[in-house]
C-alpha cells in the first residue's frame, strides 16, 4: 500500500510530466489563458490517462512483451517494436468511445469538455505516460495509479499556470517578451518551484 | 523545374528557419525540444530523427492526399508517422544505442509531436509529394536551429563541453570554469527559449503579439 502512495505523490509532484518531463507542452502553453478551460482539459487529461496507461498496460504485459506470448504456444516472439504504434492506436480508439460514452450517459460534462476530447489524442502527455509505463516495467496496478497520479499532476500543473497567466495579462511586458515568451519564463519559475519536491522521500 | 517553382523550393526551405519558425512562432514541437537539450549530441540526434520523419511523413502523405476521405484522414497519417517513427526507433537503436537510450521515451513522442501533424494537416494535404517534403525538410531544419542552439547553451554552460569534448576547464579538472548546475536541470531550458524567444522577436517585430490589455498611458495633468 505505502509503495502505492510513495508512486501516486512521486507521479504529481516529484515527476511532474509538465514541468520536470516537458509533456503535452503544447496544449499547456496554447490552452492555458483562463482557468475555467484549464480545469476542463486537466480533468480530461486525468480520466483518459487513467484509462489509457492501464489499457496499455494489459496489452504490453500480455501481447507485445518478450515471451508474453507464451500462452499461444509462440514463447520466442518478441513483439515489442510493435508498441509505439499499438498505444497510439489504443489512446485513439479510446479517446473515441469515451467521446461516445459520455455524449449518451453524460452530456454536462461531456459539454463542459468540448474540443479539448479530441484534441487529447495528440497530447503528449499521454502517449508519454504509456511509454514511462513500459519503460519502467509497472505491474497492471501500479498503471492504474501511475495514470491517475500523472495525470493530475499535469491537470495541477496546467491550472496553476492559467491562474498566473490570468494575473499575468494586467502587466507590462517588455513588447519582444509579450505572449509566449513571458509564459515561457513563467513555466521555467514554476518548473524551479516544483523542483522543491525533489527531495520528498515517503 | 521553371523559376517559380525554384523561388517557391527556396522559400518553404528557409522561411521556417526563421520568419516561421515552428518552435519560436508557431508553438510546435516544443515538448522535445525541452527534454533532449542537455547535451549536444542528443539534440543533434533528436533534429535528424524528427526531421527526417517529417519529410517522409510529409511525401507519403502528400502521395495518397487525394485518396484519403477526409473523415477518417487523421488516423491515416496518425498510422503513416506511427510506422516511420517505428523505423528511425528501431534504426537508433541498432546504430546509436547509447544516444537512443538517453532519449528515452521522446524518440516514440515524434509520433505526437505538433510539427510532423501540424505539417501534414496544413501544407502536405493540399501540395505536390516534392514540395511538401521540401517543406518538412525546412520545419525540421527550423526546429533543428532551436535544438541546437538550446543543445549547445546548456551542455557548455552545465557541464563546461560540446559533443563530450571540453572546451571550458571546469573546476572539477583544476581550471578555472565554475559549472552551472541548473543549465542542466528542466527549468534552464524554459529561460533560454523563453530568451531566444525575446531575441528573436525584437529583431523581427512583426512576430511580436498584441497585448490583451493595453496600459494608457494617462498624461500628468489627468492624474492631479
Amino acid at each position: 500500500m505505502e509503495a502505492y502512495l510513495d508512486l501516486f505523490v512521486k507521479s504529481i509532484f516529484i515527476e511532474n510530466l509538465a514541468l520536470s518531463f516537458f509533456l503535452g507542452m503544447c496544449t499547456f502553453l496554447a490552452v492555458s489563458k483562463k482557468i475555467g478551460t484549464a480545469i476542463g482539459l486537466g480533468a480530461a487529461v486525468i480520466l483518459v490517462q487513467a484509462i489509457t496507461v492501464p489499457a496499455n498496460n494489459l496489452i504490453y504485459q500480455n501481447l507485445l512483451n518478450e515471451g508474453a506470448l507464451a500462452w499461444l504456444g509462440l514463447p520466442d516472439v518478441d513483439l515489442s517494436f510493435l508498441g509505439l504504434i499499438c498505444y497510439i492506436g489504443v489512446i485513439a480508439a479510446m479517446v473515441q468511445i469515451l467521446e461516445m460514452v459520455l455524449d449518451k450517459y453524460f452530456p454536462a460534462l461531456y459539454n463542459a469538455l468540448g474540443v479539448f476530447l479530441p484534441l487529447i489524442t495528440v497530447n503528449c502527455a499521454i502517449l508519454g505516460g504509456s511509454l514511462f509505463m513500459v519503460e519502467r516495467d509497472y505491474t497492471m496496478s501500479e498503471s492504474v495509479v501511475y495514470g491517475v497520479g500523472s495525470g493530475a499532476g499535469w491537470a495541477l500543473a496546467i491550472t496553476a499556470l492559467a491562474g498566473i497567466r490570468e494575473k499575468l495579462k494586467y502587466s507590462d511586458v517588455p513588447g519582444g517578451l509579450q505572449g509566449l515568451g513571458i509564459t515561457f519564463i513563467t513555466v521555467g519559475l514554476m518548473s524551479l518551484g516544483f523542483m522543491a519536491f525533489s527531495g520528498i522521500q515517503l | 523545374m521553371n523559376a517559380h517553382e525554384r523561388e517557391m523550393a527556396r522559400q518553404v526551405v528557409l522561411d521556417p528557419l526563421v520568419d516561421n519558425n515552428p518552435i519560436t512562432l508557431q508553438i510546435l514541437g516544443i515538448c522535445s525540444a525541452l527534454a533532449v537539450t542537455t547535451t549536444l549530441a542528443a539534440s543533434l540526434l533528436m533534429c535528424l530523427a524528427l526531421t527526417t520523419v517529417v519529410a517522409f511523413s510529409n511525401a507519403s502523405i502528400s502521395m495518397i492526399r487525394n485518396h484519403v476521405p477526409s473523415s477518417i484522414r487523421i488516423i491515416v497519417q496518425m498510422t503513416i508517422i506511427a510506422s516511420l517513427v517505428i523505423v528511425v526507433d528501431q534504426l537508433l537503436k541498432a546504430f546509436a544505442y547509447d544516444v537512443a537510450k538517453t532519449l528515452s521515451v521522446f524518440v516514440g513522442l515524434i509520433i505526437t509531436n505538433c510539427i510532423v501533424l501540424g505539417r501534414a494537416e496544413a501544407f502536405a494535404m493540399k501540395n505536390p509529394p516534392l514540395i511538401s517534403m521540401l517543406d518538412g525538410l525546412g520545419n525540421g531544419l527550423g526546429y533543428s536551429l532551436v535544438l541546437i542552439i538550446v543543445g549547445a547553451t546548456r551542455e557548455l554552460f552545465g557541464s563546461g563541453t560540446l559533443l563530450g569534448y571540453s572546451v571550458l576547464s571546469t573546476t572539477n579538472d583544476g581550471g578555472w570554469y565554475y559549472t552551472n548546475g541548473l543549465m542542466l536541470l528542466p527549468p534552464s531550458a524554459f529561460f533560454i527559449i523563453g530568451m531566444m524567444i525575446w531575441g528573436i522577436r525584437s529583431w523581427k517585430t512583426a512576430q511580436v503579439e498584441k497585448a490583451d490589455y493595453e496600459i494608457s498611458n494617462a498624461h500628468h495633468s489627468e492624474v492631479v
